[in-house]
């Protein structure tokens, strides 16, 4: 008895002594981050649309512009001019003829499938005196563009689920199962690009890479997947123009 | 001669025991009062704080770690990472201290991350 009792409070002393040794006080933090454009010498900003292709279920061109307005309302203090998207691949397709004497024309009207399909739209995005005249239309804005690809997606892989077992007196356990799976879903691709609205110059441009994957019964609408991975990357869209804070907590030690 | 050399060593160690103790404990104070006035949103003043308490004893981990959290609150990252890493250099094992690394690499990531990467 008196061992045990020896045991007890030598095991709660640890305990407390553990306590005491580590004081610890959790706080929170915002941490602040700069923009990696800047975006001083702008009022205004003009998302002027995106060349887009990869599935048909979805208006990427469209959707992207809209989503883009709207968060840098928001989230930004630039004002944000509200007009139609620009017919991104007619100008490309007018340029395009003309640089080639009207033959490849009707090559860059075919659908956008892949990234190669994409190629001869890009030049857009260098014509310095189209986006010149755009910002003399806008008076001067930062102009955001670019490309969106979103295209369906599917992936066979070994996937690990948890699956519920009873064991022989009944009781529900969960335990981790690899099988073999076919995976639905989509990727999304875009590139966006910062012009200059003053001089029609590219000052950045940024790649992102989303991707999400459902079981092949789940039937999950392509839009709802489109916002989905789009709400992964906006915090980093917004972090090239504007200061961001983010919100955290953090161990101070004594 | 061998009694004397281990008599001076004994006496050497007894001498400079006070002396580390002493410079904990002064180190100590200065974090202590760091997070009271962190937790008031005075951040400046605890990073005065706790970089004094960095000068005084170098090796006090604690005083690093703080030190990188507020450095990481002012949006001053480069410095946040040094003084998280040197914190980590000093207890490596110590929990606290590589979760919050953690959380700073996640956000400091996100900042450098360019195209697409």
């Amino acid at each position: 008895m008196t061992a045990r009792l020896a045991r007890t409070v030598s095991s709660a002393a640890l305990v407390l002594l553990t306590a005491a040794c580590t004081n610890y006080y959790e706080i929170p933090i915002e941490t602040p981050i700069r923009p990696k454009l800047d975006v001083s010498a702008f009022q205004r900003v003009l998302v002027a649309g995106f060349v887009s292709g990869g599935t048909d279920d979805v208006d990427a061109n469209l959707e992207t512009t809209r989503l883009l307005r709207s968060q840098l309302r928001t989230k930004s203090e630039l004002r944000v001019i509200d007009t139609d998207v620009l017919p991104l691949m007619d100008v490309a397709n007018e340029s395009n003829s003309q640089g080639s004497g009207g033959s490849s024309a009707t090559s860059t009207q075919a659908p956008i499938k892949d990234e190669k399909d994409l190629e001869p739209y890009e030049r857009v995005f260098a014509n310095v005196e189209y986006w010149k005249k755009v910002g003399e239309e806008y008076q001067q804005p930062l102009i955001v563009t670019g490309t969106v690809m979103f295209t369906p997606h599917q992936r066979n892989s070994i996937v690990q689920r948890e699956e519920e077992v009873y064991d022989s007196f009944g009781r529900r356990r969960v335990v981790p199962v690899r099988t073999y799976m076919e995976r639905k879903g989509y990727i999304l691709r875009p590139k966006f690009i910062f012009i200059d609205g003053r001089s029609g110059t590219v000052m950045h441009s940024e790649n992102f890479r989303e991707e999400i994957l459902y079981n092949a019964n789940q039937t999950t609408p392509a839009l709802s997947s489109y916002f989905e991975l789009m709400d992964r990357l906006i915090p980093s869209f917004l972090s090239t123009l504007s200061s961001q804070k983010i919100k955290g907590t953090r161990i101070l030690l004594q | 001669m061998r009694f004397q050399a281990l008599l001076a060593a004994m006496l050497f160690t007894m001498a400079a025991s006070p002396l580390a103790a002493d410079t904990r404990s002064d180190a100590k104070k200065q974090v202590e009062f760091g997070i009271s006035v962190a937790q008031k949103g005075l951040w400046r003043e605890a990073i005065y704080r706790w970089e004094r308490a960095t000068e005084i004893d170098p090796t006090y981990a604690a005083a690093h770690n703080n030190l990188a959290i507020a450095y990481e609150h002012e949006g001053e990252l480069n410095k946040a990472r040094a003084a998280y890493e040197k914190a980590l250099q000093l207890e490596p094992n110590n929990s606290y201290i590589k979760q919050n690394y953690e959380l700073f690499k996640e956000i400091n990531d996100r900042t450098t991350r360019k195209d697409g990467q």
